[in-house]
C-alpha cells in the first residue's frame, strides 16, 4: 500500500476508537474500553511505520506525496479538498504523537481504573489523538484549521475532565478562550494567504510563496506574525501562555499527552510546515525567536520557585518548548523537531513519574509536603531520575544531544544570534537547576507520612477527597477523580509505558550524535531543502564542544541543585528571606496573569455590561419595541374603521363616492 | 307664472324633505314625506308628465304612505337620544352632504343642458278621481288617529301589550 | 323654466336624503330618507325626458316607483319583525345577526 494510504488508516484507528467507546459506553466493560483506545492508537502507530517504511522505499527528494479523498469545493477559484500530505515532517510527527500516545494509552489504563468516567476519558482522548494527527497530516490550511480546532476542543474537554470541580472547569475555559485568540491569528493568516496567492494547498502556497512575496514585505509579514499568534496561543509562549499552567488541572495523563509531548508542539510544527513563508520575513521569524528565548527564560525563573509539583513540571515544558521555537525559528529545523521528540519522551515520562507519586500522596500535590519517596516508590523514583537526567540534559541523555543542537547552530549562525547560544546556555543552567530541585526534594530524605505509610504497609495512603488547589471538600463519583489512587508499584501497565520511556529518554540521543550519525536529520532536510538557513552546518569539532559546554553546564547545575536542597537546606530559606521582592515576583508567574485580567479582561467585561445596561436597552429593545409599538398604534387606527355601525360604513360610502365624483370632476375639467 | 309654481312646489318639496330628516318623532316624518310627494307631484305636473304624477300621487302617497302609516302607528317609536355614539358622524355627515350637493351641481352646472322651453304633451289625464283618491286618505288618516286616541283614554299604549294583539282591531290570529 | 333648476333641485333632495340616512338611527326614517333620495331620482329621470323629448324617463320613473313600492314592503315587514321581537329598532344596536 502506498505511504497515503497508511496515514489514511492512521487517521481511521483513532477516529473510530473514539466513536465505538463513545457509543458503546454503557455496553462496554471498563478493560475494554481502555483496550479499545490503546489498541485504536497502537494500530495508528504500526500504520505510521509502514508508513515510513513505505517512504524509505522513495527517493530522498520524491518522499512528498499529497492525497484527497474528496472535495470541499472547486468553485469561483476555491479549491479546498479533504486532503493529506505525506511526507518526512508530518510521518515524523505520526510517529511521535502515536508513539508517545500508546505509551500515555496504556499508563491510563491503570491509573484512570478507579474513575467513573473512564469510558469518557478514554474516548476524548482517542478523539484528540485523531485530531492531532488531523493537524499535522493535513496538506491544506483548511483542513489543518479543522484539527487545530479540534484539538483545542479535545484539550477543553480533557483539562475539565473532572467536571464537577470548578477549577478544573474554570481552567478548561482558560484554555480555551486563549486558543480561540489563536485561532484567530491563524484563520486570518490562512485567508491572506489565500488573498496573495490564491490557494489554501501547501505544496501550491510554498511553491508560489517566493514568486509571489518579496523579502520582509508587509503581506507576508503580517501573514507569518498571525501565524504565531496562532502558534504561540497552543504552544503557551508568551503571552499566551497563563493557560498551560491552570491546564494542571486535568488528570495526570492528560498533562503527560497534551501539555507535553502532543498538543503543544503544535505551534512548533506549523513553524517548522510554513517554514517558506518565514523564510521570506526574516523579521517575523526574528520575533518568534526573540520570544521563544523570552519564554524560555521566564519559564525556567518561574520553575525555579513553584511549589506545586505538576505546575513546575507545566513550566519546565514551557520553557522547552521555547528551545524548540528558537530552534525553527532561526533555522535549526531539524534540531528543533528532534528537541520535540526527544522532550515528547522525557516530559512525558516525567509526569508519569509525577503522577505516580502524587496517587501516593492522595492527591496532594505541594512538594514542601513530600520526601523520601526514593525509599518508598523504587521504580517511580528511577523514572523520575531518567527523566530528570534527560531534562538536566546529562551527558550522553537524549536531551543532552538535542537540545545543545539548537544552541551549537544558533553559535554557528553567527552575529545577534550568540546572544540565544548565550542565553540559552544560561536557560539550561536554570533547567538543570529546578529539575533537580524537585528531585531533591522529594526522593531522597526522610519518608513523609504517605511515604512511611507506603513503605510500612505496602497500601496507598488515602485521604477524604479534596481539590489541590483550594482544598475543599470533594466525594469520588462521576466528576471527580475515583477514590482509588494507582501508582505505578502497583500496575503492570503504568510500569511498562514508564519503561518504555525512561529507555527512551536515556538512549533517544544516539541517533542523532554530531558527526556519527545523523538520523533525524537526513531524514528532515530534504522539507527544508528550499531553506537557505538548512544550508547553515555547525561543524562537528564545534558540535562537540558546544556540547561538552553543555554537559559541563548540566553538571553544574545539578551541583548547584544539590548544594541547595541536600547538602545545606537552610540556604533557599535564607536565599528567599533576602530576595523577598523577587521571589514574590517569581512566585506570582510574573504577574502575567494579573495583567491580562487588568488589561484584557476588565474592559472586555465592562464592554459586555454597557452592552446590555446601554446598548441592549435602549436601541435593540428600542427598535423592536418601537416596531411594535408603530405596529401596534397604525393597526389600532386602522381597526376604527371597522366599529360594526352601519352609519358609518355609509358615511365611508358616501365620502368615497363624493371622493370619487371630486376626481373625475376635475379630471373632466 | 311657471316659475312661481315651480318655486312654491320646490320649497315644498325642500321643506318636506327637512321634515323627514328633522322631525323626532317617526309620524311626523312619515307626513313631511307625504307632504313632500305631493309638491314633487306638482313638480312633475310642471314638467308635463301628467301619468307619472298621478301614478305617484296614487302610488307612493296613496300605497306606501298609507303603509308607512300603519307601520308607524305599529309600532309607535318615539324619538332617538341625543347622543351619537360614533364619534366625528354628525360632524361630517353634514359636510359630506354637502359637498355631495356641489359636486352634483357643478357637474351639471358646468355641462352645457339646454333650456326647453316648450311643453310636451299632456301625458295623463283622467286617471283616477283625485277628490275620491283624497277622501280615502283622509278616512284611514283619520281611523288611525282615534284609535291612537281611544288606547289613550284607556291608560293603555301599545307598547304595553303584547305585539300580537291589537286593541280596537278583532285579533286575526289565534290567541298566543 | 330651466331644467338645470329641475336638476339642481333633484340633486339638493338626494343631498338631503344621504344626510337623512347619515344622521338618524331609527330604521323607519331610515326608509323614508331612502324614498326621498329614489323621488330625487325620478324628479332627475322626469325632467332629462323633458328635456330629450321622448317618453322613456318617464315609463323609467314608474319602474322606480314600482320597485321602491316593493323595497318598502320587504322594509317595514322587516321593521314588523324586528319589532315583535323586542328588539331595540336602533340601527347602531343592531349589529348583529342573531337567531
Amino acid at each position: 500500500m502506498s505511504a497515503t494510504a497508511w496515514c489514511w488508516l492512521v487517521l481511521l484507528f483513532p477516529l473510530l476508537g473514539s466513536i465505538v467507546i463513545a457509543l458503546g459506553f454503557r455496553a462496554l466493560p471498563q478493560k475494554a474500553a481502555g483496550a479499545i483506545g490503546t489498541a485504536a492508537i497502537g494500530l495508528s502507530f504500526a500504520c505510521g511505520v509502514a508508513a515510513l517504511v513505505s517512504l524509505l522505499g522513495d527517493s530522498p527528494d520524491a518522499r512528498h506525496h499529497a492525497s484527497s479523498l474528496w472535495n470541499y469545493a472547486s468553485v469561483a477559484g476555491l479549491d479546498i479538498k479533504l486532503g493529506i500530505l505525506t511526507d518526512q515532517l508530518s510521518v515524523f510527527m505520526v510517529l511521535v504523537v502515536t508513539g508517545v500516545s500508546t505509551l500515555i494509552h496504556l499508563y491510563s489504563f491503570g491509573y484512570m481504573a478507579s474513575d467513573e468516567g473512564y469510558h469518557r476519558f478514554f474516548s476524548y482522548l482517542n478523539f484528540f489523538v485523531f485530531s492531532m494527527l488531523l493537524l499535522v497530516l493535513a496538506g491544506n490550511f483548511v483542513l489543518l484549521i479543522v484539527g487545530w480546532a479540534f484539538v483545542g476542543f479535545a484539550s477543553y474537554a480533557l483539562i475539565s475532565f473532572w467536571y464537577r470541580r470548578e477549577t478544573a472547569t474554570r481552567a478548561g475555559m482558560k484554555a480555551f478562550v486563549i486558543n480561540v485568540v489563536g485561532d484567530i491569528g491563524l484563520v486570518l493568516a490562512a485567508l491572506l494567504i489565500f488573498r496573495e496567492i490564491g490557494s489554501f494547498d501547501y505544496g501550491t502556497v510554498f511553491q508560489r510563496a517566493p514568486e509571489v512575496f518579496a523579502t520582509n514585505e508587509w503581506s507576508v509579514t503580517a501573514i507569518c506574525l498571525l501565524l504565531l499568534l496562532g502558534a504561540f496561543a497552543k504552544s503557551a509562549q508568551l503571552p499566551l501562555h497563563t493557560w498551560l499552567p491552570d491546564a494542571m488541572e486535568g488528570p495526570t495523563p492528560v498533562s503527560a499527552l497534551i501539555h507535553a509531548a502532543t498538543m503543544v508542539t503544535a505551534g512548533v510544527y506549523l513553524i517548522a510546515r510554513t517554514h517558506a513563508l518565514f523564510v521570506l520575513a526574516p523579521t517575523a521569524a526574528d520575533i518568534a525567536a526573540f520570544i521563544g528565548l523570552a519564554t524560555l527564560l521566564v519559564a525556567a525563573t518561574i520553575a525555579l520557585v513553584m511549589t506545586d509539583l505538576k505546575r513546575a513540571i507545566a513550566y519546565s515544558t514551557m520553557s522547552q518548548i521555547g528551545y524548540m521555537v528558537v530552534g525553527v525559528s532561526i533555522g535549526a529545523y531539524g534540531a528543533g523537531m528532534f528537541h520535540l521528540m526527544t522532550h515528547a519522551f522525557f516530559k512525558a515520562l516525567l509526569f508519569m513519574a509525577a503522577g505516580s507519586i502524587i496517587a501516593a500522596m492522595a492527591n496532594e500535590q505541594n512538594i514542601d509536603r513530600m520526601s523520601g519517596f526514593g525509599r518508598a516508590m523504587r521504580f517511580t523514583s528511577i523514572a523520575m531520575l531518567c527523566g530528570g537526567l534527560a531534562l538536566a540534559a546529562f551527558p550522553l541523555t537524549s536531551g543532552f544531544f538535542s537540545k545543545d543542537e539548537i544552541l551549537a547552530y544558533a553559535g554557528s549562525r553567527g552575529g545577534m544570534y550568540v546572544v540565544f547560544t548565550v542565553l540559552g546556555y544560561f536557560g539550561a543552567f536554570l533547567t538543570a537547576i529546578y529539575t533537580f530541585r524537585l528531585i531533591f526534594r522529594i526522593l531522597p530524605g526522610e519518608p513523609c507520612p504517605e511515604a512511611q505509610e507506603l513503605i510500612d504497609t505496602g497500601h496507598v495512603h488515602h485521604a477524604h477527597p479534596f481539590n489541590p488547589a483550594t482544598g475543599e471538600e470533594e466525594d469520588t463519583d462521576v466528576g471527580f477523580p475515583g477514590p482509588e489512587h494507582h501508582i505505578a508499584e502497583q500496575s503492570a501497565s503504568m510500569r511498562v509505558a514508564m519503561a518504555v520511556l525512561a529507555f527512551l529518554a536515556l538512549v533517544g540521543g544516539l541517533i542523532q550524535m554530531p558527526g556519527i550519525d545523523n538520523v533525524v536529520a537526513n531524514w528532515l532536510d530534504p522539507v527544508f531543502a528550499d531553506s537557505p538557513l538548512a544550508a547553515i552546518h555547525p561543524s562537528t569539532e564545534w558540535s562537540w564542544i558546544g556540547l561538552a559546554i553543555g554537559g559541563a553546564i548540566s553538571l553544574a547545575g545539578i551541583w548547584v541543585a544539590h548544594l541547595l536542597y541536600v547538602r545545606r537546606p537552610e540556604l533557599p530559606r535564607s536565599l528567599e528571606a533576602r530576595f523577598r521582592g523577587l521571589h514574590t515576583f517569581l512566585f506570582h508567574k510574573w504577574y502575567f496573569d494579573e495583567a491580562i485580567d487588568f488589561l484584557v479582561v476588565r474592559p472586555a467585561l465592562a464592554i459586555g455590561r454597557w452592552a446590555n445596561r446601554v446598548f441592549e436597552r435602549f436601541v435593540v429593545d428600542g427598535l423592536v419595541t418601537g416596531t411594535e409599538e408603530t405596529v401596534r398604534g397604525t393597526s389600532g387606527v386602522v381597526r376604527a374603521v371597522q366599529n360594526g355601525f352601519v352609519r358609518s360604513y355609509a358615511l365611508l360610502l358616501i365620502a368615497g363616492f363624493a371622493g370619487l365624483a371630486l376626481y373625475f370632476l376635475i379630471s373632466s375639467s | 307664472m311657471e316659475a312661481v309654481l315651480f318655486f312654491v312646489a320646490a320649497i315644498g318639496a325642500l321643506g318636506g324633505a327637512i321634515g323627514v330628516i328633522a322631525m323626532r318623532n317617526p309620524f311626523y316624518s312619515v307626513l313631511a314625506l307625504i307632504a313632500h310627494l305631493f309638491s314633487l307631484a306638482v313638480l312633475f305636473l310642471l314638467l308635463t308628465a301628467a301619468f307619472v304624477a298621478a301614478a305617484q300621487v296614487v302610488v307612493y302617497a296613496g300605497a306606501v304612505m298609507v303603509l308607512y302609516v300603519f307601520v308607524v302607528a305599529y309600532v309607535g317609536g318615539g324619538g332617538e337620544s341625543a347622543w351619537e355614539p360614533i364619534p366625528g358622524q354628525r360632524l361630517l355627515a353634514p359636510l359630506l352632504g354637502i359637498a355631495l350637493f356641489v359636486e352634483l351641481s357643478v357637474a351639471v352646472l358646468g355641462s352645457a343642458l339646454k333650456a326647453l322651453e316648450t311643453k310636451g304633451p299632456d301625458v295623463g289625464a283622467g286617471f283616477g278621481n283625485p277628490a275620491a283618491i283624497g277622501r280615502l286618505l283622509l278616512a284611514a288618516v283619520g281611523a288611525i288617529v282615534l284609535a291612537a286616541r281611544r288606547r289613550e283614554a284607556e291608560g293603555d299604549t301599545p307598547s304595553k301589550h303584547s305585539p300580537t294583539r291589537l286593541e280596537g282591531v278583532s285579533p286575526s290570529a289565534p290567541q298566543a | 323654466m330651466n331644467i338645470t333648476w329641475y336638476i339642481v333641485l333633484s340633486s339638493l333632495l338626494f343631498s338631503t336624503g344621504v344626510l337623512g340616512i347619515l344622521i338618524r338611527r331609527s330604521p323607519m326614517v331610515i326608509l323614508l330618507c331612502l324614498e326621498l333620495m329614489l323621488n330625487a331620482g325620478n324628479l332627475a329621470l322626469v325632467a332629462f325626458s323633458r328635456m330629450v323629448g321622448n317618453g322613456q324617463g318617464q315609463v323609467f320613473a314608474v319602474i322606480v316607483m314600482v320597485i321602491a313600492a316593493c323595497e318598502v314592503v320587504v322594509g317595514l315587514g322587516l321593521i314588523v319583525a324586528i319589532f315583535r321581537r323586542k328588539l331595540p329598532l336602533n340601527v347602531d344596536d343592531l349589529r348583529e345577526l342573531r337567531g
